[in-house]
C-alpha cells in the first residue's frame, strides 16, 4: 500500500479515474507539460497525452465554461483552478450554467464536472492565494461541496467526485497538502459524498470543522484531552451536509465548537448551528461556539496566524462550551 | 504547436513531418485552399467592399514624416522579414515596420432591391429559395403572434426576432442535423428552421422549462439568458465532438452585446487555440437594448474580433439570406474539414423592442427603424423571387394561411399541456434529490395542503 501526502492522493486518484474511464480528461492552467503549479497533475500528460491533459489559456471562466460544454458531450472534465482565490471568474459559470443545466433541460443535459482548486491559508502565500471561499458554493443550488482533510480521504472522495453525476466543487486544503503521509489503498474504492466522518472520539464536546482545520482541532483535542474529551467530527462535504452524523454526536455530546477558516459572518458554521438549533435543541447544554477566521480580508503572510483559528483559540472555545 | 506559430514559423525551422501527418492533414488543407479560392473569387465581385485593418507600431504613427523606406515597408502587404527560430520574439536590431496587415471581407449578394450578383450566389435550388422564403414568412408571422399572446397575457415576456429573419433562418438552413445550435434568447427563427416544434418555443416563454426540452434528433442546447455566456458551451461541445472526432459543427448565436463580454472573447479565444469546429453568428442587430453598436466597442467592425484570436472573420449583409447562408455554408464546412473557427458578423436590424418589457420608442430614432424597413429581408427576397417567376400573390398567401394555421395550432398546443408538476423544480436540481431537499419539498407540499383544506 503507497504511503501518499493529500496532493500525491489527488494525482493517484486523478491516474487511476483516467486509467479507468476515457471519458475523464483533465485542463487547467499549467496541468500538462508542468504537473500543475502544486505537481497534482505530474505525470498525467506523459501518460495520457494531449486529448486528454490539456493546458488551457489563462481564463478561468474559459476553463469551468468549456468544461461544461464537454461535460454536455459526455466527458467527465475535471478542471484545476490553480487557487481558491481564482475560482471567482468562474463563479458566473458555475452558478448561472453547471449548477442549472439539468433543471434548465429537465434532465436531458447533466454536468458531471469537477472543478478542483486548492484551498485554504496557512501556506504564506500572496494575497487571493489562502481563501477560504466554500460558504459562497455551499449557497449554489445545484452543486456539491467536498474538502477532504487526509490522504485516504482525499483519494475516496475524489474518485467519488468524478464518477458524480453532478458538478462538484473540490477544495484541497493546501497548507496540509505534504504536512504527513498515509497509507491510500491501491484498489479502487470510493467515500461516499455528503458523508462526515469521526477523526477523534470523544464525549463531552463535538466539534465540527473540515479542511486543514480538522488537525488543528485534533491539536488542540490532544491539549485538553486530560480536562476534556473532545469529539472532532470532519464534516469532509459541505454540500449536501451530513445532518445524522451532526445528530448523532450532538446528541452524545449535548456540546458544539464550530471551526473553520472561513470569515464566521453567514459561513457554513452558521447553517451547522441552524441545522442543530432546528433538530437537536433540547440536547444541548450550551450555546453553539464558532470558531472562525475573521470577517476581513485574509492577511498576508506576516499577519496570517491570527486570522487563522489555533489551537489555542479553539481550546478556549472548548472552554467556553464546558464553562457555561 | 499552436496554430499562430504554425503560420508564421519560416520553411527552415519547421519540424520534418512523418507520412502519416501529412496525410493526415491533407483534406483539412485542401478544404481551406478551396475556401480561399471562393475567396478569391469573390474578391473581384463588384460589391463587395474590403475594410483593412492595419497595426502599425506606435512608432510609425508617431512620426511626422516617416522615411521613404518605412513607407515603402507599410505598403508591403505580408509579414515583412522572416524570422526564424530564436528571433521569433524578438528582433536583433533596431527596426519599424508592419508585422501583420489583416483585411475583413464583406459579403452581400442580394441588395436591398432584390438586385442578385449572380457571380456570389451560393449554390442553391429554387426549392431551397423558397424553402428561405417560407421559413421566413413563417417565422414573421410566429413572431407577431407571440407578441400579441404576451399583450394578452397568455405568454410571458418574449423577445422579437422581427428584422434578423434572414440572419437566422439563412444561418439556421446551412446546418445540418447532426450539428449542434447554442442559442441565446432570441432564436425563434432559427429554432423554426430546425424543425423545433413550435409550441416549445411558445412554452419555454410561458415560463415553463419543459418548453426547453427538444425531441430527440432536434439539437439544440437549452437557451441561455445572461448575455454572451454560452458560446464557451458550444465550444466545449464542439471540442468534446472533435476530440471523440464525431463531425458535428456547433453553432453559437451572439449577439452584438455579447462581443463586450469577457466569456465571449475567452470563447473565442480556446476556440481558435484548439481549432474546435464552432461558427460564432454574430447577430448584429444594431441595439443592446437602449445601447448601440457604437457604444460596444470603438473597434470598426465586429467581425475583426476574430483576427486577435488567429481566425476569420467575416461581415456579411444581414438582411442578405443568400450572403448568410454563403458564410455559414462556408464556415461550417471548413469546420467540419478541421479548418477550426469562424466569427460572421451578420449586419442586420432589431425592428422591434428589446423585448416585451421595452419601449425602444424612448431611445431610438424612428428616422432609423424606417431606413431599416426599406432594407426588410422579407422584401428584399420577396424581391428577388418575382424577378425569378418564383413568387406570386396566391403562393405568398397560400403560404401565410398556412403558416398562420400552424402557429395556431402552436398556441393550441402549448395551451394545452398540463401544469408542471410542482416537484420538478426540486426534482432536477441534482440527479437525486438529497435529504435536504426532500424535507424542502416536504414542508412545501404541507403547507399547500393545510392551504387547500382551510379553503375548504
Amino acid at each position: 500500500m503507497p504511503n501518499l501526502t493529500i496532493v500525491q492522493a489527488v494525482n493517484y486518484a486523478l491516474m487511476q479515474e483516467m486509467a479507468r474511464d476515457a471519458n475523464v480528461i483533465v485542463l487547467g492552467e499549467d496541468v500538462a507539460r508542468n504537473g500543475g503549479v502544486f505537481r497534482a497533475t505530474e505525470g498525467l500528460w506523459e501518460k495520457f497525452g494531449d486529448g486528454r491533459v490539456i493546458d488551457t489559456p489563462l481564463a478561468e471562466s474559459g476553463i469551468v465554461g468549456v468544461s461544461i460544454g464537454l461535460a454536455a458531450y459526455g466527458f467527465r472534465p475535471v478542471a484545476e483552478i490553480q487557487f481558491d482565490g481564482f475560482t471567482y471568474p468562474a463563479f458566473d459559470q458555475l452558478i448561472s450554467h453547471a449548477t442549472r443545466i439539468r433543471t434548465r433541460s429537465r434532465g436531458r443535459f447533466s454536468c458531471p464536472l469537477v472543478v478542483r482548486a486548492p484551498y485554504g491559508g496557512g501556506i504564506h502565500a500572496p494575497e487571493h492565494h489562502s481563501e477560504a471561499p466554500e460558504a459562497f458554493y455551499t449557497h449554489m443550488p445545484g452543486v456539491k461541496v467536498v474538502i477532504p482533510s487526509t490522504p485516504y480521504d482525499t483519494k475516496g472522495l475524489l474518485v467519488s467526485a468524478i464518477r458524480d453525476p453532478d458538478p462538484v466543487i473540490f477544495f484541497e486544503p493546501k497548507k496540509i497538502y505534504r504536512a504527513f503521509k498515509q497509507e491510500v489503498p491501491e484498489e479502487d474504492y470510493a467515500i461516499p459524498l455528503g458523508k462526515a466522518s469521526v477523526a477523534r472520539e470523544g464525549v463531552d464536546v463535538s466539534i465540527f470543522t473540515w479542511g486543514s482545520m480538522v488537525r488543528t482541532c485534533l491539536e488542540a483535542a490532544e491539549k485538553i484531552k486530560d480536562r476534556v474529551s473532545v469529539e472532532v467530527v470532519d464534516m469532509r462535504t459541505l454540500s449536501p451536509l451530513d445532518t445524522d452524523a451532526i445528530n448523532a454526536s450532538v446528541k452524545k455530546t449535548g456540546r458544539v465548537v464550530i471551526v473553520h477558516e472561513a470569515p464566521k459572518s453567514s459561513g457554513v458554521g452558521a447553517e451547522i448551528a441552524a441545522l442543530i438549533d432546528r433538530k437537536d435543541l433540547l440536547y444541548l447544554e450550551a450555546p453553539v461556539v464558532r470558531v472562525t477566521g475573521f470577517d476581513t480580508v485574509f492577511p498576508l503572510a506576516k499577519l496570517e496566524k491570527y486570522y487563522m483559528p489555533d489551537a489555542s483559540r479553539i481550546t478556549k472555545g472548548i472552554e467556553k462550551v464546558m464553562d457555561f | 504547436m499552436t496554430p499562430m506559430v504554425r503560420k508564421k514559423s519560416s520553411r527552415k525551422t519547421k519540424a520534418p513531418k512523418s507520412r502519416k501527418a501529412v496525410k493526415k492533414a491533407r483534406p483539412a488543407r485542401k478544404a481551406q485552399r478551396k475556401i480561399s479560392r471562393k475567396v478569391k473569387s469573390a474578391g473581384k465581385a463588384k460589391r463587395k467592399t474590403i475594410k483593412k485593418i492595419m497595426l502599425k507600431p506606435t512608432a510609425l504613427k508617431k512620426a511626422k514624416k516617416p522615411s521613404r523606406k518605412i513607407k515603402a515597408e507599410a505598403r508591403k502587404p505580408t509579414v515583412i522579414r522572416k524570422i526564424s527560430f530564436p528571433e521569433r520574439f524578438i528582433s536583433e536590431k533596431a527596426v519599424s515596420g508592419v508585422v501583420k496587415r489583416f483585411e475583413v471581407r464583406y459579403l452581400q449578394v442580394l441588395d436591398k432591391d432584390g438586385r442578385c450578383d449572380e457571380k456570389l450566389m451560393p449554390r442553391v435550388s429554387s426549392q431551397d429559395i423558397k424553402s428561405f422564403f417560407e421559413l421566413m414568412l413563417t417565422s414573421r408571422v410566429f413572431d407577431d403572434k407571440a407578441l400579441a399572446l404576451q399583450r394578452q397575457g397568455r405568454i410571458g415576456t418574449y423577445a422579437s426576432i422581427r428584422g434578423q429573419e434572414a440572419s437566422q433562418i439563412g444561418s439556421a438552413f446551412a446546418m445540418q442535423d447532426q450539428d449542434w445550435m447554442f442559442p441565446s434568447f432570441r432564436e425563434a427563427g432559427a429554432y423554426i428552421t430546425r424543425k423545433t416544434p413550435m409550441h416549445l418555443v411558445l412554452q419555454y416563454w410561458s415560463g415553463d422549462e419543459r418548453g426547453g426540452i427538444m425531441p430527440k434528433g432536434i439539437n439544440n442546447f437549452t437557451p441561455s439568458i445572461p448575455v454572451g455566456t454560452h458560446a464557451l458551451h458550444a465550444v466545449g461541445f464542439a471540442w468534446g465532438a472533435r476530440l471523440r472526432k464525431d463531425r458535428i459543427v456547433c453553432v453559437a448565436y451572439i449577439g452584438d452585446g455579447a462581443t463586450s463580454e469577457g466569456d465571449t472573447l475567452e470563447a473565442m479565444n480556446f476556440a481558435g487555440v484548439f481549432r474546435v469546429p464552432v461558427v460564432f453568428l454574430l447577430q448584429n442587430n444594431q441595439w443592446a437594448i437602449s445601447v448601440p453598436r457604437a457604444k460596444q466597442t470603438a473597434a470598426e467592425t465586429l467581425a475583426q474580433k476574430a483576427i486577435a484570436f488567429g481566425f476569420e472573420g467575416i461581415q456579411v449583409d444581414g438582411n442578405d439570406v443568400f450572403a448568410v447562408y454563403r458564410a455559414a455554408r462556408e464556415a461550417m464546412d471548413k469546420a467540419r474539414a478541421g479548418g477550426g473557427p469562424t466569427l460572421i458578423e451578420c449586419v442586420t436590424y432589431r425592428m422591434g423592442d428589446h423585448t416585451t418589457a421595452d419601449d425602444a420608442k424612448r431611445y431610438r430614432d424612428a428616422r432609423e427603424l424606417e431606413y431599416w424597413v426599406q432594407r426588410d429581408p422579407i422584401d428584399r427576397l420577396r424581391k428577388y423571387m418575382q424577378k425569378k417567376g418564383l413568387w406570386s400573390q396566391e403562393y405568398e398567401n397560400k403560404v401565410a394561411e398556412e403558416a398562420g394555421r400552424k402557429v395556431e395550432e402552436a398556441v393550441k398546443t402549448m395551451e394545452s399541456q398540463p401544469p408542471p408538476n410542482i416537484e420538478d423544480f426540486f426534482k432536477y436540481t441534482y440527479a437525486e434529490m438529497n435529504q435536504n431537499l426532500k424535507d424542502q419539498l416536504a414542508e412545501l407540499m404541507e403547507a399547500l395542503k393545510e392551504q387547500q383544506e382551510r379553503k375548504e
